[in-house]
């Protein structure tokens, strides 16, 4: 097996308040409606440094924007990685995000999972629940930060939780049905990863479970030296596991085992080692930073994000679908944000041009990657005639950062903190859904104390 | 190479132009009806078969010259369709004046219609061809895209946000008022500042009445070898420049580029300006006609045109020299604000205004002897677009 060699997590901005949805206290984790798996994919992977030396890209979700259509593929492309680098979806449930895991230190690559995860309103889905996506790189340059040291998989068939392949939301049996299954799968694996690792027990233990019985009894159903985690943000399906494992490489010290436990349908079991390479290879934000403040959202509008209510929309006709053979020739504009740059007078181009601006050469360009990049706000306004799937838009002319210049909207935006001179990044995101095809492109998002 | 112009070869014997509203009796052949209608009894000296060619400028409300020629019941006569976004009545104009300058006919005819309120959505639709969804346009309306003008230019010139709110509003309130003095605009009432303050906000810090009339209607022009136009007008109006410039969308890109003016409406004004000979815009006209699609487009305008400096323009607003009986009245008949904007009419709107000004026949709006004036049409956005000028005379020999 492969090292693991970087890590990161992404947590959407966007908080429902506990008190809208029955939480005594606190708030659920949200993406906003222009996120979806796929996004939220790329917003954690482009966070490791490296990450486009994957030797293969396993995307795992429970909530794939699409079916009969390899989602992986618009990952590949916002990530900008080469075309002789695999890319496939495991989707299906829980369990397919640690088939990702296991799939990525087997051959090397990038296991990277997400969900939006949808309960019906007053549900426990919805109040247990949370949205986010979590990204893990294994194999190729770098030293590791963690080894693999064992791995152990029990599968059982029986009725805890499911969903109709038509419907957003989803089901449970009676909670301690399931509760009871899961604590015998998960004793066993426990015992049998550790009987492989010639090891008593683990430094850490991460435990995730879509049962919220054993996620409440996490602590004595296993014992962690230094600590025994379950999900940092509510059951997150498919980056449920991948997300707590995150949460715990932030703080575990060099030498340290982690046993990463994920009790779907059966329980998987994957013992690591973190080695000296782990401190000075966390990721820029813990996961704990992402989870603290946010952005409220009305417990209505979030609603109408997921299709559960349909709000007056704007008085305008709804956008046409992109084009799939235009969207196939501007790939790497629209999914990986790269330009043009006259070689003769060093104008860019945002989309790229064949004929400068500058000066009219034709065909004397090189590609200029942006995504990466930071801008500055030229001028700014909110739209509230455009249509868009969650009304108003805002939008701002963004100066790049070492040049070039593009018009955009602006994700998670708080249009009363937009000025000219704002500094921003770039998110990729889903601007709208026509014809049942995805219109993803980027947004600037703004720099600020509120990062959610 | 140069912009040589058709300065005094050309001039409009005879115009008309549609009531502006929202004519929900009346389709675009409704429109084109009227407005030819109207033309055509102005001057009796010529009868439709007269009429060698037409131009037709739409946006949006046709095809082909077939949009003009099967309601009018042209037969055999070439009609060719313009489009160039809210500048097609003027490119529809041009057009008609090249073709009669080179001498290929001898009488034609220009015509601006666009019917938008059958769409039942508020504003402008476009019609984009296929694409790969990630164009600023489509998730960006008009007003939007006008409204970046207005925090660039506070920023750039230090103009406080509440200033320029006041000059905004000025130019809503001037041109509401011009309009209620015109019995074909389709606002006709003056509107308080306060009222306008208060709108409710379509983008960035426009309310509703810092946006043109969303609005049908049909204009006309028909024109003859200058030589011989007072065989058709005892008042015709002279021809001196027709400027059109498109841009390359270079500023949308360019980070040197501030999003406080046109520079395709600086390129068009100074070739239109050579064109007829005129070295000061700031005196060389009576009255102006302009593309006030937003209040701060005309804010803007006003400089981009030279009729004042850069950083200037909002103080000017303020002052009312831009007013009817200011220095130089900009959009005495109300302007797109509130005569109302049916796109490919637009254009030959203005020129009307001019027409009636030069006729003294523009009733409660009429300038006390104008002489030249300057029309203004822009189609497109902030960063990208294209530039329309023309000068326009009531004498031959102005």
């Amino acid at each position: 097996m492969t090292g693991l060699v970087g890590y990161a997590s992404y947590l959407p901005r966007y908080r429902l308040a506990g008190v809208d949805i029955g939480l005594r206290r606190g708030d659920r984790v949200v993406a906003a409606f222009d996120e979806d798996s796929t996004t939220m994919a790329v917003a954690a992977s482009a966070d490791i440094p490296g990450v486009r030396a994957a030797a293969a890209l396993y995307f795992a979700t429970s909530t794939p924007a699409y079916a009969d259509k390899t989602n992986a593929t618009a990952i590949h492309a916002a990530l900008g990685l080469p075309a002789d680098c695999l890319a496939v979806d495991f989707c299906g449930s829980g369990r397919s995000g640690f088939a990702a895991l296991l799939a990525a230190a087997n051959t090397g690559g990038l296991a990277v999972s997400a969900d939006v995860r949808v309960g019906r309103p007053g549900s426990a889905d919805e109040k247990l629940g949370g949205d986010g996506g979590a990204a893990l790189l294994f194999g190729g340059a770098g030293p590791a930060i963690a080894e693999v040291i064992a791995t152990a998989s029990l599968t059982a068939e029986f009725l805890d939780r499911w969903r109709a392949t038509t419907s957003v939301t989803g089901e449970q049996w009676e909670e301690r049905f399931g509760t009871e299954r899961y604590a015998a799968l998960i004793r066993a694996a426990v015992e049998r990863v550790l009987d492989t690792a010639g090891l008593p027990g683990a430094d850490h233990v991460v435990l995730t479970c879509p049962n919220s019985g054993i996620v409440k009894r996490a602590a004595t159903l296993v014992k962690g030296e230094k600590s025994v985690v379950t999900s940092p943000i509510g059951f997150s399906g498919a980056c449920d596991a991948a997300l707590a494992l995150c949460s715990v490489l932030d703080i575990a010290d060099a030498g340290q085992t982690i046993l990463v436990l994920s009790a779907v349908d059966g329980c998987d079991a994957m013992l690591l080692r973190t080695t000296t390479a782990l401190p000075k290879a966390r990721q820029p934000r813990p996961v704990t930073a992402q989870r603290a403040g946010g952005l409220p959202v009305a417990h209505l509008t979030y609603l109408s994000w997921r299709g559960l209510v349909e709000l007056e929309p704007p008085r305008r006709p709804e956008p046409d679908r992109a084009s799939g053979p235009a969207a196939g020739r501007s790939t790497p504009w629209k999914f990986g944000l790269s330009g043009s740059r006259c070689d003769a007078c060093g104008f860019v181009h945002l989309p790229p041009a064949r004929v400068c601006k500058g000066c009219g050469a034709t065909d004397r360009m090189s590609v200029i990657p942006v995504a990466g990049l930071r801008g500055t706000v030229a001028t700014h306004t909110v739209d509230y005639l455009a249509y868009s799937p969650s009304p108003p838009v805002v939008q701002a002319v963004v100066d790049v950062t070492g040049g070039g210049r593009f018009t955009c909207e602006v994700a998670d935006a708080e249009p009363e903190r937009i000025h000219v001179g704002s500094t921003v990044g770039f998110t990729f995101r889903r601007l709208s859904t026509a014809g049942h095809v995805h219109n993803y492109f980027w947004k600037a998002r703004l720099d600020g104390k509120r990062d959610g | 190479m140069a912009s040589k112009g058709i300065a005094g070869k050309v001039a409009v014997v005879a115009m008309g132009c549609s009531r502006f509203g929202e004519r929900w009796d009346s389709s675009a052949d409704d429109l084109l009806v009227e407005a030819v209608t109207e033309c055509m009894t102005s001057v009796p000296k010529l009868d439709r078969d007269d009429i060698d060619a037409y131009w037709l400028g739409t946006l949006s409300s046709g095809m082909s010259g077939l949009t003009l020629s099967r309601p009018l019941g042209i037969g055999d006569k070439p009609v060719t369709r313009v489009e160039n976004m809210c500048a097609s009545g003027s490119e529809a104009f041009r057009n008609a004046c090249y073709a009669v300058a080179s001498g290929a006919y001898d009488v034609a005819m220009a015509v601006g219609v666009e019917k938008l309120k059958d769409s039942g959505f508020s504003g402008l639709l476009r019609q984009d061809p296929p694409g790969d969804g990630t164009a600023a346009e489509l998730s960006m309306t008009a007003p939007a895209a006008f409204s970046l003008l207005d925090p660039a230019y506070c920023a750039k010139y230090g103009v406080h946000a509440e200033q320029m709110r006041d000059a905004m509003t000025h130019v809503a309130w001037k041109n509401h008022a011009n309009g209620a003095h015109n019995p074909k605009a389709q606002f006709r009432s003056p509107v308080a500042k306060e009222t306008i303050d208060k709108a409710p906000k379509v983008a960035g810090r426009l309310g509703v009445f810092d946006c043109s009339g969303v609005s049908d209607g049909a204009a006309c022009a028909i024109i003859v070898p200058a030589e011989h136009a007072r065989d058709y007008a005892e008042t015709p109006m002279y021809v001196r420049a027709l400027s059109l410039v498109a841009g390359s969308g270079r500023g949308a890109m360019d980070p040197g580029y501030d999003y406080t003016s046109f520079p395709e409406v600086v390129r068009s004004a100074r070739d239109a300006y050579q064109q007829a000979g005129i070295d000061d815009p700031r005196t060389a006209f009576s009255l102006a006609e302009v593309h006030d699609c937003f209040t701060p487009t005309e804010i803007v305008l006003m400089e981009d045109l030279g009729f004042t400096d850069p950083g200037q323009s909002w103080k000017d607003v303020l002052a009312g020299d831009f007013d009817a009986d200011g220095r130089l009245p900009i959009n005495p008949d109300g302007g797109l604000k509130s005569f109302g904007h049916p796109v490919g009419a637009s254009g030959l709107r203005m020129l009307y205004e001019a027409w009636l000004q030069f006729r003294g026949e523009a009733g409660q709006r009429q300038l006390p002897d104008p002489h030249t004036a300057l029309t203004h049409n822009l189609g497109g956005r902030p960063g990208s677009c294209v530039s329309f000028v023309s000068v326009v005379s009531g004498e031959a020999s102005y």
